[in-house]
């Protein structure tokens, strides 16, 4: 059960071959990639910022969640910070189970609450070259005022 | 006046041009200096959008300042 928060490019196989495990029937992984549009804009690139020491925190709760409520085997995750282009890998989510209805149910959990409770941050960079914080524009003041 | 160690991150780091600082303040709670930074430095998002983090774990906004405290203005998050 591990969580980590990565500014080095992430490496899917070796993170999967962490989970191996004789009991294990079912492994799920979820790989996040950089989309190149997003609500109708052009991305060039993400900036993934966040707080290492509390993502991790609440990174492991979280798979420690999915570990109770799902019988997981074994689970872990992996969350970039730092600037990515599109394709990179951006955050990558594994689980090992004995079937596959649990590890299927689980990594869904894990990515969902992932991106719901631990704090990361994403700045969206369009090519028309403006660039925005997600989730934090304000009705009463833009996140980026005109000039 | 507490003095605290504040951490910035995303947005707000941007709006107030530095990660961390240490600031003097007279604020009782952490919601009354997060409005006294928002006046300061013109954060755009209000306290409401935002979760605290004291020493590195999630805080109740009424927590009471303390010297030495290490605050962390967190804004709402997007990873995936």
């Amino acid at each position: 059960m591990d969580f980590r928060i990565s500014s080095e490019p992430l490496d899917p196989a070796g993170l999967k071959a962490r989970l191996a495990d004789p009991r294990a029937g079912a492994c799920v992984v979820f790989e996040g990639w950089v989309r190149q549009n997003n609500e109708g804009r052009e991305v060039s690139a993400l900036e993934y910022e966040a707080y290492p020491e509390l993502a991790e925190k609440e990174g492991r709760r979280i798979l420690e969640e999915a570990k109770q409520r799902f019988s997981l085997l074994g689970a872990s995750a992996v969350h970039r910070t730092g600037k990515l282009g599109l394709g990179d890998l951006a955050v990558w989510v594994g689980v090992a189970a004995a079937h596959r209805d649990a590890a299927f149910e689980a990594c869904r959990y894990i990515i969902d609450e992932t991106k719901a409770r631990v704090p990361i941050w994403k700045k969206e960079h369009y090519l028309e070259g403006e660039s925005q914080w997600i989730n934090c524009a304000t009705r009463s003041g833009s996140e980026n005022p005109p000039r | 006046m507490v003095r605290v160690h504040v951490s910035y991150y995303a947005l707000l780091r941007e709006q107030r041009g530095v990660s961390a600082e240490e600031v003097e303040t007279s604020a009782s709670n952490a919601r009354q200096l997060y409005d006294e930074l928002r006046e300061r430095h013109r954060f755009t998002l209000p306290g409401e959008r935002l979760r605290l983090a004291v020493n590195g774990e999630f805080a109740d906004w009424s927590v009471t300042l303390e010297d030495g405290q290490r605050l962390a203005l967190i804004p709402p998050v997007a990873g995936g």
